[in-house]
């Protein structure tokens, strides 16, 4: 599914976050990427979202080298994809559900084939009440698992969640990673950075640990 | 086919809630354009209208064939005959005598025609061809005069070229006018689309994430500035059919002043549709520049 061999990103100014990193993750996986503040999580999360390009190796991704992609086969690989992202992006100009509907309606689903769907990834993270509340109004647990339907709505084949429990308490972080191993559950690829252990000390689930942008 | 419709059914209603959501700014806006297609608009009308009025003012359009003064009966009845195989519209002839006795009968001539020795007029044919094209007229002419025993051929129409090279060059006026116009449309389309992007940017940037192609994020722009143009033009229409409204009373007072009758006419079910398509392109064109550029500085 993921395939990374001796991946490099070197940004401008010299820095290299990621060092010649090798690994492999199967379809089905539940895949942890773990490091201090720094090591390179968020750089890999960009790469395999083709947000970033490698500066050099290669990182291929349902068969596809992310090196050699068209821009305009960009928007189609990341479809692929859901994306949560440590600051959860949401739009605040719009209701919880219209949040939830843009995915579908950039694929072009019809309006009530749309609803429903959102409605229902709404349901899943325990938000259906709330689909005519602004996100504003929402806990940042909320928000998070709002976050959460908006990237499963269109149902990916890889969960890609980038530190989604970063400004969690405990309570609300374990109630969100416990909503990734439900998708998880049901064949889906979920790759989580974290650098919150406790989850992790007791689910012990495949852990991709970084440290200064090289594999330990 | 059924997702490409709905998507640009969601562009095209996003783009009407867009437009709906700040109404003094779309006012304004729909105001710059709509007056701003007003004047090469109005140009046209009036253009056209003079037009109708250069064609209805016939009776003037005549060639005045002067023969010479030995000229007999058996000359003039050669000259009619050539006519009558021409075959070209009316004519009539003049007689000599016809032509003093009406120079007597005008106001204040009687005594220098009765003071002259003799008549000084020759016979005349007035000519009105079924073509009026100024440069049929010419042709005419030239070939009037050189039938025999003809002294003099005159175009009645000199006027009428003159009038017809006013026209052309009005417009030419008028289309200059448009261009700077319309260039004038794309800008103002081109900033507000350019304003619009730049606030959408976190909307943007999070459909980029989640996978919306380039034309996606686009669409609703493109709408937007296509909707704003037609607005416009249609607008502009309405502001031309008013102004010809406030000037029909007048014109007709003049029209009867020269013991003419005239009204003008205003825009058409035509004029109306390709008023508001040229507003509906140019906006839509000013949009895809405008988007195009911005989104590449979103990058």
């Amino acid at each position: 599914m993921i395939v990374a061999s001796n991946l490099t990103k070197r940004y401008p100014g010299g820095f290299e976050a990621l060092k010649g990193v090798s690994f492999e993750i199967a379809a089905g996986d539940l895949v942890f990427i773990t490091g201090h503040s720094g090591a390179g999580k968020t750089t890999l999360v960009k790469l395999i979202a083709a947000i970033e390009r490698p500066t050099s190796g290669s990182l291929v991704v349902n068969g596809q080298n992310l090196s050699a992609l068209r821009p305009s086969a960009i928007p189609y690989l990341r479809r692929n994809f859901g994306l949560v992202f440590q600051d959860q992006k949401l739009l605040f100009d719009r209701s919880v559900l219209d949040n939830v509907l843009l995915p579908l309606q950039i694929v072009g689903l019809p309006q009530r084939e749309a609803t429903r769907r959102a409605q229902a990834a709404l349901d899943k993270v325990g938000l259906l009440e709330r689909e005519k509340a602004n996100p504003i109004a929402l806990s940042g647990g909320e928000q998070q698992r709002l976050a959460i339907a908006r990237a499963v709505v269109n149902r990916p084949s890889v969960l890609l969640a980038d530190e989604p429990t970063g400004n969690l308490d405990s309570a609300s972080a374990d109630a969100i990673l416990e909503i990734f191993r439900a998708f998880h559950q049901v064949g889906v690829t979920v790759l989580i950075s974290t650098h919150d252990p406790h989850w992790i000390e007791r689910n012990r689930p495949r852990v991709l640990n970084l440290d200064h942008g090289k594999l330990t | 086919m059924k997702s490409w419709l709905a998507q640009h059914r969601a562009a095209l209603t996003n783009a009407l809630q867009r437009l709906w959501s700040a109404p003094l700014n779309t006012l304004l806006t729909l105001l710059v354009i709509g007056i701003a297609l007003t004047l090469p608009a109005a140009g046209y009308v009036l253009l056209d209208n003079l037009r109708v009025l250069g064609n209805s003012a016939s009776g003037t359009q005549q060639i005045s064939i002067f023969l010479q003064l030995d000229a007999g009966k058996k000359e003039a009845a050669d000259i009619e005959a050539r006519l009558k195989q021409a075959n070209l519209g009316n004519w009539r002839f003049v007689p000599r005598e016809e032509a003093l006795k009406r120079l007597q009968g005008s106001e204040g001539m009687a005594e220098i025609v009765a003071s002259l020795p003799r008549n000084p007029l020759p016979d005349a044919f007035i000519v009105e061809p079924r073509d009026k094209a100024p440069e049929s007229l010419e042709t005419l002419r030239q070939q009037f005069s050189t039938w025999p025993k003809v002294a003099h051929v005159q175009l009645d129409s000199a006027w009428v070229r003159r009038f017809d090279a006013f026209l052309k060059l009005g417009k030419l006026a008028v289309s200059l006018l448009a261009a700077v116009f319309a260039a004038g449309l794309i800008a103002v389309t081109f900033n507000t689309i350019r304003l619009q992007v730049l606030s959408n940017a976190a909307e943007i940037e999070v459909a980029r994430l989640i996978g919306a192609t380039d034309a996606f994020i686009r669409r609703p722009f493109q709408y937007f500035g296509a909707l704003q143009g037609l607005f416009g033009g249609l607008l502009a229409a309405v502001l031309v059919a008013l102004g010809l409204k406030l000037l029909s009373g007048p014109v007709a007072e003049l029209a009867a002043l020269y013991g003419g009758k005239f009204a003008l006419a205003g825009p058409g079910p035509l004029d109306i549709t390709l008023l508001a398509g040229l507003g509906a392109l140019l906006g839509w064109l000013g949009a895809q520049l405008s988007v195009a550029l911005s989104l590449r500085q979103l990058d």
